[in-house]
């Protein structure tokens, strides 16, 4: 389909769509969201680019290949998993990190095992989203 | 406990992910080698664990149980979770061989790891909303490795592949809603006793119907296998082994998990049906490969058939009977990925699976001839191989409890299984091939990684049949601790009042 | 409510297999897609309906206060759409594949691995 309404629109929806993404991805640990919806949104835009501007073009913006997206981030989950094993925890357990927090207050910025794990749903949710789309457009 | 318990979900896939990233090197195979060798020792791990503490349990994110994700093995899980790894890493090897680069490209081995992971996940959950999750990983693993290649007969086999499994699994999910808004839990140790206290227990046994036609689609019982036959032939025989050793098995593992420890309370209807089921299972699957003549085929009959003794073993619900159910199991999983092994390493040699077609294998690589005696005749329930003391046990149980007729079954459908092998015998191996051809094993690529898994599966049914006393009092005590999950629930949730 | 929503279950369940009657593999799907529907109302039904606010827990205190909606069914039925989800977008991949290299989507059309008819 070529349109040049859509293109255009698409481009500005694209970026909206990935910045939004990113801030349901991050704002998940406390408020409804995290890495299952943002990479849902993700997909949404690298689709709405693939039907304005056709698979190759979107593939090529993805610049990687979806299942191997996919890939990396089952492996960043199992990371975070796995992770435990430094602290003795069980696995899966969450480990915070509190940065600039005086004496354990927890009053610093967080980063914690967590949103490791929620970034790997984020980018096997893209991933995997992604390559069923990209089959189905190209076999149309 | 927790990561002697979860290292054998972690590292399949993390060998899947490795995998899948090296998957256009030849490096990927060799990964998913040495992480099948990993996962191997990790199971031996697990198991040597068990044996020592009987029932061990660990909760992902120290969230106690009911609440959080539970893990648990006791003797059955882990010596399953032992077993899968041994045939993991078999069919790994064979795959060496048998998988081309196309189908290596297309993400086979990660696949194949994941289909591993989703299967240890089955048997180590201790909750019924995680087994559904663990089958769908396998599922949809399985999906991928069934259709691979995508040549006209995988995707017609895939189809009905797809869609009977996917009914089950609305069934089990179903049956999963029904179970929580009865009783406010899903782990399996917690609702043991919970489902006892439920007032209203013909919804229990009408939940239990949902579970056992899940399940049963699953492990292919009688009136739901037919997917199986129409789909077991289609992919490549790396994948077909695998297959037919692990994933009917995984649902007969979970028929017996359920149907000890959760519907215990109207034995006299639930296991009644499960008799039945059992009787016919074997029959019609007997029956059903007696006419067919493809090699694969007849196998895939076969499996149908031998899942019927296993339902038999836990239908008597004596000690006796399943001990029998837990050796059959573990018997049945390594003779019959050996046959499936065996089949394909014929169909290089002659070049199709049809019987009619080939031939002459016994004059050209008389090993692989004597290969293939070994888990046919264990199949068949000869002495002393491992499907003897696995028949003679369910037999022996079946008439202490006087079921005459269930023992003649049991005994004819042996019968008719040696009649199926020696038809095989004398097709595939006997007779000479009809082009004249004369396929030595020596001119075959790749012959040592396809020989030895097929040669460490025969070598572990001798052994098991020769020695069968430690095997024997193993699944003994499996079946003991099946009979009476005291120890399984207090190990769970602490000691009970 | 309840029996508003067992209505809904029942009709569902009932149009679903009305679908995978049909011998069209296309129906079939929509009729599967339509059964695990039900599947997961059931289970939603089954944490059973409270007028509960979103149990969220504010700043400060270890637990939510008030009457709250109970989270656990609703987490599994997320799961459950999840799986469901990449099951039948698999599935529709599939149907797409085989009527490419079929040439049809008629179930009793669809023999090629099964063996010849016996004439």
């Amino acid at each position: 389909m070529k349109s040049i309404i859509l293109i255009v629109g698409a481009r500005l929806q694209v970026a909206l769509l990935l910045i939004f993404s990113l801030y349901m991805l991050l704002r998940g640990h406390n408020d409804p969201g995290g890495g299952f919806i943002g990479g849902l949104i993700a997909a949404i835009g690298f689709t709405i680019y693939a039907i304005a501007c056709g698979t190759v073009s979107a593939r090529e913006a993805l610049r990687f290949e979806p299942a191997s997206i996919a890939a990396v981030g089952l492996g960043c989950s199992l990371l975070a998993g796995a992770m435990a094993i430094i602290w003795g925890d069980a696995p899966f357990t969450g480990q915070w990190l509190f940065i600039g927090a005086e004496d354990g207050d927890k009053k610093g910025l967080p980063i914690s095992s967590i949103l490791l794990f929620d970034l790997g749903v984020y980018l096997v949710v893209l991933g995997a989203v992604l390559s069923i789309v990209f089959a189905l457009e190209e076999n149309i | 406990m927790s990561w002697v318990l979860s290292l054998p979900l972690i590292i399949p896939f993390a060998t899947a992910v490795f995998a899948f990233l090296l998957r256009n090197s030849p490096l990927g195979r060799w990964t998913s080698l040495v992480g099948s060798s990993v996962g191997l020792v990790a199971s031996i791990a697990l198991m040597s664990t068990v044996l020592h503490h009987q029932v061990i349990t660990g909760q992902m994110g120290n969230w106690p149980a009911p609440f959080g994700i539970t893990l648990v093995a006791d003797l059955l899980s882990a010596v399953m979770v032992l077993i899968t790894a041994i045939t993991g890493i078999a069919v790994a090897i064979y795959a060496l061989g048998d998988i081309d680069e196309t189908r290596e490209r297309l993400g086979y081995h990660a696949l194949f790891q994941v289909l591993i992971a989703g299967v240890t996940g089955a048997f180590l959950t201790g909750d019924l909303f995680n087994l559904y999750v663990w089958f769908e990983v396998m599922l949809i693993a399985s999906f991928g490795l069934l259709v691979l290649g995508g040549s006209r007969e995988q995707i017609d086999g895939g189809v009905k592949y797809v869609t009977l499994n996917l009914i089950s699994t609305i069934m089990f999910l179903t049956g999963i809603g029904l179970i929580y808004g009865l009783t406010g839990t899903l782990n399996l140790a917690d609702l043991s006793g919970k489902l006892d206290a439920v007032e209203n227990q013909g919804l229990v046994t009408v939940i239990a119907m949902l579970f056992m036609v899940a399940f049963g689609v699953k492990a292919a019982v009688f009136p739901l296998f037919f997917w199986l036959p129409a789909s077991y032939h289609t992919p490549s025989f790396a994948v077909s082994a695998v297959f037919a050793g692990l994933l009917t098995k995984v649902g007969v593992y979970a028929l017996i998990r359920t149907f000890t420890l959760l519907f215990d309370g109207d034995v006299g209807l639930t296991h009644t049906i499960l008799l039945w089921v059992a009787g016919f299972t074997m029959v019609t699957g007997v029956l059903g490969a007696a006419v067919q003549n493809d090699f694969r085929k007849i196998l895939s009959f076969h499996i149908v058939s031998q899942i019927g003794y296993m339902i038999m073993g836990l239908a008597l619900l004596t000690p006796l009977a399943l001990l029998g159910a837990v050796f059959y199991l573990l018997h049945h999983i390594i003779v019959k990925a050996n046959l499936f092994l065996i089949a394909g390493v014929a169909k290089q040699l002659t070049g199709s699976t049809e019987l009619a077609k080939i031939g002459g294998l016994y004059r050209s690589s008389p090993l692989l001839a004597a290969l293939f005696l070994i888990p046919a005749f264990s199949l068949a329930g000869f002495p002393p191989l491992s499907g003897f003391w696995a028949k003679y046990i369910l037999v022996k149980a079946s008439l202490d409890e006087e079921l005459w007729f269930l023992a003649f079954v049991a005994l004819a459908v042996g019968l008719m299984t040696i009649f199926s092998m020696t038809k095989i015998w004398a097709e595939v191996f006997w007779k000479a091939h009809p082009d004249g051809r004369q396929p030595a094993l020596s001119g075959l690529v790749g012959r040592t990684s396809l020989i030895v898994p097929i040669a460490g599966l025969a070598l572990m049914t001798m052994v098991v049949g020769l020695m069968p006393e430690p095997f024997v009092t193993f699944a003994e005590q499996s079946a003991a601790q099946l009979l009476d999950p005291t120890p399984y629930i207090t190990t769970v949730l602490g000691p009970q009042p | 409510m309840e029996q508003l929503l067992a209505i809904s279950i029942g009709v569902l369940v009932a149009g679903s297999v009305y679908l995978m009657l049909a011998r069209d593999l296309l129906r079939f799907l929509f009729g599967l897609i339509l059964m695990s529907n039900a599947a997961n109302l059931t289970i939603f039904v089954a944490g059973r309906l409270t007028p509960g606010a979103p149990p969220l827990v504010p700043d400060g205190v270890d637990a939510p206060v008030g009457l709250v909606a109970n989270a656990l069914p609703q987490a599994l039925v997320l799961t459950a759409i999840v799986i469901g989800f990449g099951l039948f977008a698999f599935a529709l991949v599939l149907t797409l594949r085989a009527y490419q290299s079929l040439g049809t989507l008629e179930t009793s059309d669809m023999r090629i691995a099964e063996p010849d008819e016996p004439k």
